[in-house]
């Protein structure tokens, strides 16, 4: 089977590049979605907070999606749910599997939009035992929200990104004892946001600089010890805390799902864990484009939906048009910038563009260097933090002479 | 009344089971867990050992070499992947060479063949990531590797097709009556007669022994820890260091699956214990480096622990019990265990079939559906599969592309899985990058409706290790 576009998931990237590549002119899409619904993750963040950037409005997650689903909808392109997505080559043949059978399109583009999964808890190598009781946080955040069902009633949590954040208000709610939250950092992975209105609010420890040590029970999780760690993320002795509890959660990172992007053979950027790619979100498979967590971990889903658009509209200029002429400097990171993307900027895009960074410490009164060539730029901030996504725009014209552009931040002294 | 109650579903039970079955035996396995393979069985190595380690004469040495050789056609027959993939004991000082040839001759003595002395650049050759100094190698081309617990599930699902019977979460505490009729009693008050038992209960073997006042044994735990890396192709064969009173050492290996191993530790202890020491992972990750350098150790999957129940008696305990009749004794099974035991499951079935005159069973099929069957096929056979069965195109765990009829096929056959660990023992599904994140809720769907089920009452791995504690809201 022929397709001009096809999008590897259904949420809110994939949804996003659909109605984007539409609005620019393609028709023959097909969104593929392993699940029973499009949507993603969306479908379990029942809390609000999505959309605040995008739509001025205080949306949940669910109701987030389905704008984009009733867009998807509205302009009839097709969704095929419960279709895996088996193999993907990099002439664009996508092999997929779903109840009739195992079937390959052959695309003329293909956008990636996979998302993310959560760290597991096994890579983290805590001593002691291995019984039940002992989730992801969104394992337990699907069991809540979609089950209904709450896994257990005391509860600590390692790390604290944004899901463990909100899952430690959740189980709250829910009548749960959340007895603390551990963060080996010296600083939250998670929004300022959610520190104030899901731990501060209920009363919740955050442990900063603390990780779990050793989890006890051999059943059910009984227990765990929790110490600070040294500079070197080394427990100190002398420094453990005692917590009785059933259940433990994990939210120690996103790591985006580019086993098909590998199958591939795209190339990743290590830093980002997704593929490297240029202004259009096309990766260096001609054809091939890549948005949202698959490309590199968010953290408002609003920018998820603007990458995606990119993407989209140009995956649909370059099936309508063919190849953009393109011209590349690259993109860098600085002093306490963990990463820039895209990575590769085409000077040919002739309109501002936004290239977005994350920095490796939470750091107060600052100023971020936008280095193009001669060109510097100097913007002042009150803070960055590690959790939430800086942006900068460059002008076209800055970018016509340089030979790279390099995004640092510094300290005012 | 039964011929033989197997006491213990881990491998030495399985493979006992399985014989006796084919020897014509009426045959019953009794696990105290959940599952079979929920002991040694389920975390140890998977190495099948070439047979150079265990003194010439003992038990293990004999046992080992038979078992090798039995190795390729029980795993052909009973659909379990097994790979000669080699094994290499490294010298990693040159004091070390005269241990390395010392063990070639033991291991000619015990009847291994095809064993060389590689030269220290012969190894790097033959293995680009062992560390530069090293000084040589005992290259022994029989070493293999097999899956512990899939062998161990697919044994007792090919005595179970075949006719034996097994009860999981029977923990037998007593065994009452005299020889020839004894009552096996389970803690639940459960009760299996038979006319022969055979003591595979690991690391409960000399509390079952006693129960026939037997004491003629002592067992021992020695635990060992282990860290999984994930599937990155590493070492070409099984690499070990030169091995001490205490065992054979850390090892790196890959498994059948692929993934890099690297383990165990030996912790004596005083109760048989599977949690991890604080400073366990830094002792295998020091001990593993001064083999290999670039270990990958950024993708590590997860650590486990198993423990080895062996015997004061520092060999393997195969033979009748002198204190009781009706009792088999098959103790203290540590290392080469796993290599032993199709080969030790011949040598007790046939004892018991000729002290009991059975009738070898003559529609014994040996042949069990291999647990990669749907994997294996072709996208055809794959597309009339799922036409049929439409559960075979829906994907559950994305990590390890386990479907639906894959996971339903593991808690229908034999032997079924009940519980979370033993769809994922069966199948792999959330035993991949996520560990079982995606899948955990589809996976506990499954077995609630196939067993009807509350979703409180699905467990981890039996007894009280439930998923879900906190109710509905």
């Amino acid at each position: 089977m022929k397709k001009d576009i096809v999008i590897i998931g259904g949420g809110p990237a994939g949804l996003a590049a659909a109605v984007a590549a539409y609005d620019a002119g393609a028709r023959d899409i097909l969104i593929v979605e392993r699940e029973s619904e499009p949507g993603g993750v969306l479908k379990q963040c029942i809390h609000n907070g999505f959309g605040l950037t995008r739509f001025k409005e205080n949306l949940t997650g669910p109701e987030y999606a389905h704008k984009f689903i009733d867009e998807v909808n509205k302009r009839g392109i097709e969704i095929a749910t419960d279709t895996f997505v088996t193999d993907l080559t990099r002439d664009k043949k996508v092999t997929c599997m779903n109840t009739s059978g195992i079937f390959t399109l052959e695309a003329k583009s293909v956008i990636l939009a996979m998302g993310c999964r959560e760290r597991s808890k096994g890579a983290l190598n805590i001593a002691g035992t291995r019984p039940a009781g002992l989730f992801s946080a969104g394992t337990a955040q699907k069991y809540v929200n979609i089950k209904g069902w709450l896994p257990g009633k005391r509860v600590v949590i390692l790390g604290s990104g944004d899901i463990g954040l909100i899952m430690a208000r959740r189980m709250t709610l829910e009548g749960a004892k959340v007895l603390c939250v551990c963060e080996i950092m010296p600083h939250s992975s998670g929004l300022k946001r959610n520190i104030v209105q899901c731990l501060d609010d209920f009363g919740i420890p955050l442990y900063l600089e603390h990780t779990i040590v050793e989890i006890e029970g051999r059943e059910r999780v009984t227990g765990v010890t929790i110490a600070k760690v040294d500079a070197a993320k080394k427990p100190v002795p002398g420094t453990e805390k005692h917590f009785d509890c059933d259940t433990v959660l994990f939210s120690v990172g996103l790591i985006p799902e580019n086993e098909l992007t590998k199958r591939a053979g795209i190339a990743l950027d290590r830093r980002t864990k997704g593929a490297d790619v240029d202004t259009d979100r096309e990766t260096e498979a001609e054809g091939i484009f890549a948005c949202g967590n698959v490309l590199h971990v968010h953290d408002l889903v609003d920018f998820v939906s603007e990458e995606a658009e990119t993407a989209g509209a140009a995956a649909a200029r370059y099936v309508l048009q063919g190849r953009d002429e393109k011209s590349m400097i690259a993109a860098v990171p600085g002093d306490y910038v963990s990463y820039v993307l895209p990575q590769r900027i085409n000077r040919n895009a002739g309109k501002p563009q936004k290239l977005y960074f994350r920095v490796n410490a939470a750091l107060k009164n600052v100023t971020v260097n936008v280095e193009c060539g001669d060109d510097v730029k100097k913007y002042r901030k009150i803070g960055v933090a590690p959790g939430e996504m800086e942006s900068v725009t460059v002008k076209p014209e800055t970018l016509a002479n340089a030979g790279q552009v390099r995004i640092s931040v510094e300290v005012n002294g | 009344m039964y011929d033989v109650a197997v006491i213990g579903g881990g491998v030495i039970g399985a493979f006992v089971a399985r014989e006796c079955t084919r020897a014509g035996l009426k045959t019953v396995i009794l696990e105290a867990a959940a599952d079979v393979a929920s002991g040694a069985s389920r975390a140890n190595s998977g190495i099948v050992h070439a047979g150079f380690d265990a003194p010439t004469g003992s038990l293990k040495a004999r046992f080992n070499v038979e078992g090798n050789a039995l190795m390729e056609e029980t795993c052909r027959e009973l659909g379990v992947k097994f790979r000669r993939n080699g094994s290499l004991v490294l010298a990693l000082k040159e004091d070390q060479l005269p241990a390395l040839a010392a063990l070639a001759e033991r291991g000619k003595a015990n009847g291994v063949e095809g064993l060389e002395i590689l030269t220290a650049q012969q190894v790097r050759e033959r293995e680009p990531n062992v560390v530069e100094t090293v000084a040589g190698a005992l290259y022994a081309p029989t070493g293999g590797i097999v899956c512990p617990y899939g062998l161990t599930i697919a044994a007792v699902g090919n005595a179970m097709d075949n006719g034996a019977e097994l009860y999981t979460d029977f923990k037998v505490v007593s065994a009452e009556g005299a020889a020839g009729a004894r009552e096996l009693v389970a803690q639940d008050g459960r009760r299996v007669s038979a006319k022969y038992c055979v003591n595979c209960a690991g690391a409960g073997s000399e509390a079952v022994a006693a129960m026939f006042g037997d004491h003629s044994f002592k067992i021992h735990a020695r635990k060992g820890e282990y860290v999984l890396l994930d599937r990155i192709y590493f070492v070409n064969s099984t690499l070990f260091t030169v091995p001490t009173a205490a065992g054979k050492g850390v090892l790196v290996t890959h498994t059948v699956d692929g993934n890099i191993l690297l383990g165990p530790t030996s912790v004596e202890e005083e109760q048989f214990d599977v949690s991890i020491r604080r400073n366990g992972f830094g002792e295998i990750i020091s001990k593993a480096g001064e083999m290999c350098r670039n270990l990958p150790l950024g993708d590590t999957v997860t650590s486990f622990a198993g423990a080895r129940a062996y015997c004061d008696r520092h060999d393997f305990v195969i033979e009748p019990s002198a204190a009781a009749d009706d009792l088999f004794n098959v103790a203290g099974i540590e290392s080469p265990g796993l290599t032993s035991a199709p080969a030790i499951g011949r040598y007790v079935a046939a004892y018991i079939a000729e002290k009991s005159g059975a009738v070898a069973k003559a529609d014994f099929n040996p042949v069990r559906l291999p647990e990669t069957f749907f994997k294996d096929m072709s996208t055809e056979e794959k597309n009339a599969l799922i036409k049929k069965q439409p559960e075979f195109g829906r994907i559950i765990c994305r990590c390890e592309s386990v479907t639906l009829g894959e996971i339903l096929h593991a808690v229908r056959a034999n032997p079924p899985a009940r519980t979370i660990d033993g769809v994922k023992l069966r199948t792999r599904a959330g035993m991949g990058r996520c560990q079982s994140g995606f899948c955990q809720p589809s996976v506990l769907d499954v077995l609630q409706k196939e067993y009807g089920l509350s979703f409180d009452r699905v467990t981890k791995n039996g007894g009280k290790s439930y998923i879900i504690t906190g109710g509905e809201k």
